[in-house]
């Protein structure tokens, strides 16, 4: 048995919740009864007001810290910055961590069955949204007896839940962490979102979603999606530097095979992804991250939309994130700014791109501690174990 | 026990009014006055352990070099600007004085004054550029690029009609030992002024807000 490292939350197991109340959803239909998986980590003190919730990104789950086995080969993907003595601190903070609905590792999604015809749900799972997430989230937080989280916590796509969460519960919600998001996604991102959609959507495999119905799966859609989106989360520099023009063989062989290290990697990642991700989840996903724009129903005022929010923010941006560069989170710190609303802002200087916000780096861990240090003193938790 | 001029500026500043403190450091002055006097704002750094520093303390902290001058906060979005220990570093001190009062009616600048009878002994008798406790660098790696004197800043005020307040001046940073006002040109290390619009700037104050 492999001695787990200290500093990290152990072995744990996840959770599952089910709710018969139906949950009406923004594109109109109602999802008549669904399951969350969860984990989480740390205890809830008896008044309640040391919860954290972590929301997750695209590809993301509620594995969030610790080890399901102790044979496993990596922790939970928000390892580095949840456990004891970390950022957030499991021996003050009860952190929750939730796969999303829609999602493909427990929660009601395309690859669970619909109670209402017994068959997998497929390409018929309603299409879901941040703000459907957010009231998810929330019957869960009543289930855990959680009135108001602490601090409500997430990277990208969990960037924006975070958001949602100020504006739709405010009064639920005591500190938001938004990290490397976006109030809304550009032209450009929402094309590569395309690009990934057609990339499954266009395997032969696929059968409009109902793939699992002839017993397949779109693997090379799904990989080559997975590709494309890999490679915005890097930066250009993380790449040159990692892979540079490195060949796999010493000459070039002059055909399609793998010569460049940069290939082998890409393809490599895209295979590891299309066997252990579900492909309607995935176009799922992106749907939810191209819809969000909270600014929109206020004539693109994002100042105006953000006037319900009470919880003083961090908002934090990486220097090389060019899928959510720096000027997006400025754009949401400027807009707090204008709507008079407590904001900090910090644009930490790493060459990882987008995937800086999963990574430990010694400045983006300060910044996170000192905000989180900030939250349980906020909170009353200072002298608590 | 508090910075001298951050203790000076600690007194002007009323109750409950909305500060933005420019080069706000550790934060140590906006924390102070959100504990006494219920102010709210924000604080300008760039130096990371600044930053951080104010995130533990719960400053609201916005990371934004000042030389590219405050686009993101609207006119008269405070009451106050604050602006301790920074003029002398920036690349356009004067164009810097009218974006803190375009955000809002009254500002407090604190810098150090070259004039000080210790810079002019360095300069005037030694012919060295002065190294002091306010002015510590090598003139080869001094971020000080702007540097002035009581006399100067008075003046520069005085040429885009602003109203001088108030103004002090504060000596080797020793608490309670601000000098008369008879020579501050000459006395003062640092040169503290309280500033305000000129009666031709009223217009913009009273220009209404944009709705939302």
């Amino acid at each position: 048995m492999t001695e787990l490292p200290r500093d990290s939350v152990g072995l744990v197991t996840p959770e599952t919740a089910h709710f018969d109340d139906p949950l009406p959803l923004a594109c109109g239909r109602t999802l008549p009864a669904y399951d969350l998986v969860y984990e989480t980590y740390g205890t809830l003190n008896a008044e309640g007001t040391n919860a954290v919730l972590i929301c997750h990104a695209l590809s993301g789950h509620h594995h969030a810290a610790g080890y399901h086995d102790p044979d496993d080969r990596k922790p939970g993907w928000w390892n580095a910055h949840i456990g004891p003595g970390k950022s957030i601190d499991t021996e003050r903070f009860f952190v929750v961590s939730v796969n999303n609905l829609g999602g493909c590792h427990g929660s009601t999604g395309p690859n669970t069955p619909n109670p209402e015809t017994g068959e997998l749900w497929g390409p018929d799972f309603p299409m879901m949204t941040v703000l459907d997430w957010v009231h998810s989230q929330a019957r869960l937080a009543d289930r855990l007896g959680i009135a108001r989280f602490a601090a409500v916590v997430g990277g990208s796509l969990g960037g924006m839940q975070v958001l949602q969460w100020a504006l739709t519960y405010p009064e639920r919600i005591a500190h938001a962490a938004v990290i490397a998001a976006t109030p809304k996604l550009s032209a450009q991102n929402i094309a590569f979102n395309e690009v990934a959609r057609q990339a499954i959507r266009s395997d032969p495999d696929f059968h409009d979603g109902h793939y699992a119905e002839h017993g397949l799966l779109p693997r090379r859609g799904l990989k080559l999606a997975r590709m494309v989106g890999h490679i915005t989360y890097l930066s250009e520099d993380a790449m040159g530097s990692k892979f540079g023009r490195d060949l796999r063989r010493e000459d070039f062989n002059f055909d399609y095979g793998v010569e460049f290290q940069v290939e082998s990697y890409l393809r490599y990642q895209g295979d590891t992804f299309s066997t252990s991700f579900d492909a309607n989840t995935y176009l799922l996903m992106t749907k939810a991250l191209d819809y969000f724009d909270p600014a929109a129903a206020h004539g693109g005022d994002l100042a105006a939309a953000l006037a319900p929010a009470r919880c003083p923010f961090l908002v934090v941006s990486f220097s090389s994130d060019w899928r959510f560069p720096p000027e997006r989170s400025k754009e949401l710190a400027d807009a707090l700014i204008r709507a008079g609303k407590p904001v900090s802002y910090v644009n930490i200087d790493s060459p990882h791109g987008h995937d800086a916000f999963l990574l430990p780096e010694p400045r983006y861990q300060a910044v996170f501690a000192a905000f989180m240090a900030r939250v349980a003193r906020d909170q009353g938790l200072e002298d608590r174990p | 026990m508090m910075r001298a001029d951050l203790q000076l500026i600690h007194d002007w500043v009323p109750h409950g009014a909305r500060v933005l403190d420019l080069g706000c450091g550790d934060g140590t002055l906006l924390a102070a006055l959100a504990t006494d006097k219920a102010v709210t704002g924000y604080g300008l750094e760039i130096d990371p352990d600044g930053i951080t520093a104010c995130l533990a303390r719960g400053v609201n902290v916005i990371e934004q070099n000042l030389d590219a001058g405050l686009a993101n906060f609207e006119d008269d979005a405070c009451d106050l600007v604050v602006m301790t220990q920074a003029l002398q570093a920036l690349r356009r001190p004067d164009r810097m004085l009218d974006e803190m009062l375009r955000v809002a009616g009254e500002c407090i600048i604190t810098f150090p004054n070259f004039a000080y009878w210790r810079h002019r002994v360095h300069l005037g008798l030694r012919g060295y550029m002065p190294v002091s406790k306010s002015l510590p660098h090598a003139w080869y790696d001094t971020p000080n690029i702007h540097l002035s004197t009581f006399n100067d800043f008075e003046h520069l005020c005085r040429d885009k009609g602003l109203i001088i307040v108030d103004r002090a001046v504060g000596v080797g940073g020793h608490e309670g030992h601000w000098t008369s006002r008879l020579w501050p040109n000459l006395f003062g290390e640092i040169a503290i002024f309280r500033v305000a619009r000129g009666p031709g700037a009223a217009g913009r104050a009273a220009r209404p807000r944009d709705a939302g």
